[in-house]
């Protein structure tokens, strides 16, 4: 008996969280318009590709042909079907940037709880890292590294989110050092509960929004890393929006105004895709951050 | 006396970071190449095995006089060696085009590169604290939400998108059949062909007609954040009591906010301009590959492609260190306008 009545609390306790959301969502025309976007370039993504399925062989009756009823975005230089290429190309972006964000936010909420909690020299050592760290231009780094490794799609998640520690590791310190000093907090230090007790259920909770927030601006940032990279051609990818670009772009499509679709589009879906995370961010950072709102 | 608080300790302790920070760079450079499975160095030596069919030893013997270093001496006088020279900014001679030293070739490209991403980052930066400062002071106008709508999408759009839209405005849509506005073939390259590079009128037209699209891609990708900045900054003044105060004085808006407002908006402004100055090398790789601008950051990528490591290093080393400067930079400017942040002997967010 008590365990059920123990679920039906939390129950209702995540269904009024939910509707403070829905809420917040509704009165906020801006975060809802990038949830929207967001969850549209999803379903397109994910459903997408069983509708409108990859043209695997060329038609050289079709080279890059204007939009018409057939293919509505046109055909690219090998007469395949833009619309299916665009529908297609946003999974593996997608993805790749939630690995990114969730490896980079785990990385950067141990390091920054960690350091705030302990202090003493390791946090000085690791403040310093993090000052040295962030001095090194990332984009740079990363064609350099591309020169020495062959990066694939998932070690480039990786390894962009390893390289991502050092600006979140100082915000959430900063966080945490704050939070440290709240009441509750105090209490359960007193209390004598396990740190890791203290981390996942005193401190987390009360940076949600932050992080949700910075999870955003993560996956914003490993989106422009990916499509850069392979638009530059530094990294093989097989479907993707970056490389759409790149190919439309070394074809000379900018010199023929019929196909400029098979550049315009994966481009402008590229910028949707951002705006609606940055969108998203900003709304988040509203909802859990009141005094921000106008 | 000399404090804990005193200007020269600052300032000692910040010129140790970048005197660090720099060698910790420079070292990691140093490893990375060295020490990486397939360094360029063991690949070059593959490749003259397998192209010429040289023994291991000549070609051995041949990489470490491209490379300038000696592979039988043990890594750690090899270490030594690479520091002396990266301090006396000897970085050795390009591996692509043999002989010519890698700071030449620095010094020819990072003009360009400052002009055109300099240039853009003026002018956003100047027309963006007017814009955002407006913005702020005029919360109800009705331009406001179109100058902060505008300017958080612009903020948000990766720069080479921007770049590719404008090379589609600009370069190659036809207005009304009458041609596009600036002509494709100054779309590409850092001036034409049949102008000679000095103070003349014919070379800084060119250079002025084929810059001005990049700069205009930097203006749009920077201005969208200054706004914001400057208008947040302001927005933050607007809600203090000085202000309050002197609008109770009855003082002109216009003076409140010129002399009340602006100046004190200004601060966290000005600090992220220095910083921000130092992202000018780094910032530019893949707007300089689309303009075909021949500039730092198309040189580590050509650098890049061809393995040319002595010149993949030096433009590495010169960005960072660029960064590292301006932030220094910036610390310095915040700690002589706000002697707060001295007394805890520690950056802004310390």
């Amino acid at each position: 008996m008590a365990d059920t009545a123990v679920r039906l609390k939390t129950h209702n306790r995540l269904a009024r969280s939910l509707r403070h959301v829905g809420d917040a969502i509704t009165r906020d025309i801006v975060g809802a318009a990038g949830f929207g976007i967001l969850f549209l370039i999803i379903l397109m993504s994910v459903v997408g590709p069983y509708f409108f399925p990859l043209d695997t062989i060329s038609d050289p009756d079709k080279l890059l042909m204007a939009p018409s009823a057939d293919h509505f975005l046109g055909t690219d230089h090998l007469g395949r079907d833009i619309w299916a290429q665009v529908v297609s190309g946003g999974r593996e972006l997608l993805v790749l940037a939630f690995l990114t964000a969730i490896v980079a936010v785990l990385l950067g909420i141990f390091l920054g709880s960690l350091a705030a909690l302990v202090r003493g020299r390791f946090d000085a050592v690791m403040l310093f890292l993090a000052d040295v760290w962030l001095t090194i231009p990332r984009f740079p780094l990363l064609v350099v590294l591309s020169g020495f490794f062959r990066l694939d799609a998932v070690a480039l998640a990786i390894v962009l989110a390893i390289l991502s520690w050092a600006g979140l590791f100082r915000t959430i310190r900063a966080e945490v050092l704050s939070l440290k000093k709240r009441d509750y907090v105090e209490a359960a230090f007193m209390l004598d509960m396990p740190i890791g007790y203290i981390i996942f259920r005193e401190i987390i909770p009360n940076m949600a929004g932050f992080i949700a927030a910075s999870f955003t601006l993560l996956m914003r940032a490993a989106i422009y890393a990916q499509v850069g990279l392979v638009f530059l051609g530094l990294l093989p990818l097989d479907q993707n929006w970056g490389v759409m670009i790149n190919v439309a772009w070394n074809q000379g499509v900018i010199y023929n105004p019929d196909a400029i679709s098979f550049l315009l589009a994966p481009t402008i879906v590229i910028c949707l895709l951002i705006l609606s995370l940055v969108w998203i961010s900003r709304s988040l950072e509203e909802l859990f951050n009141p005094s921000l709102r106008k | 006396m000399i404090g804990k608080g005193s200007l020269p300790v600052f300032i000692a302790g910040k010129l140790l970071k970048v005197v660090f920070t720099v060698w910790i760079v420079t070292t990691l450079i140093f490893f990375l190449i060295r020490l990486m499975p397939s360094n360029p160095i063991e690949r070059y030596i593959q490749s003259l095995v397998v192209q010429y069919g040289m023994t291991y030893e000549e070609s051995s013997a041949r990489a470490s006089a491209l490379f300038a270093i000696d592979l039988e001496a043990n890594l750690f006088s090899q270490y030594l060696d690479y520091l002396s020279g990266a301090i006396r900014l000897d970085f050795g001679t390009s591996f692509l085009s043999p002989g010519v030293p890698v700071t030449a070739i620095i010094a020819a490209r990072l003009p360009w590169t400052l002009f055109t991403v300099g240039m853009g980052l003026l002018f956003a930066f100047a027309l963006g604290i007017v814009l955002g400062a407006l913005a702020a002071y005029r919360r109800d106008a009705w331009w406001e939400p179109v100058v902060s709508g505008t300017s958080s999408f612009l903020s948000a759009v990766p720069d080479f998108l921007i770049a590719i839209f404008l090379i589609l405005l600009f370069g190659v849509f036809t207005w009304g059949g009458r041609g596009s506005i600036v002509p494709i073939f100054q779309l590409r390259g850092n001036y034409g062909p049949g102008v000679t590079p000095g103070w003349n009128w014919a070379f800084l037209r060119s250079v002025w007609g084929h810059g001005f699209v990049p700069i205009l891609t930097y203006f749009f990708s920077q201005i969208g954040i200054w706004v914001l900045l400057m208008k947040g900054s302001t927005t933050s003044c607007l809600n203090s009591d000085y202000a309050t105060i002197a609008r109770a004085r009855g003082l002109r808006p216009e003076k409140i906010l010129r002399s009340y407002i602006g100046r004190n908006a200004m601060l966290p402004i000005a600090t992220e301009f220095a910083m921000r100055l130092g992202f000018i090398l780094g910032g530019s790789l893949i707007i300089e590959q689309l303009f075909v601008y021949q500039g730092l950051g198309l040189e580590l990528l050509k650098a890049t492609s061809n393995r040319d490591y002595p010149l993949m290093q030096a433009i590495f080393l010169v960005m960072t260190v660029a960064i590292v400067l301006s932030n220094l930079f910036a610390e310095l400017l915040y700690g002589v306008l706000d002697p707060r942040i001295r007394q805890e002997g520690k950056g802004p967010h310390g």
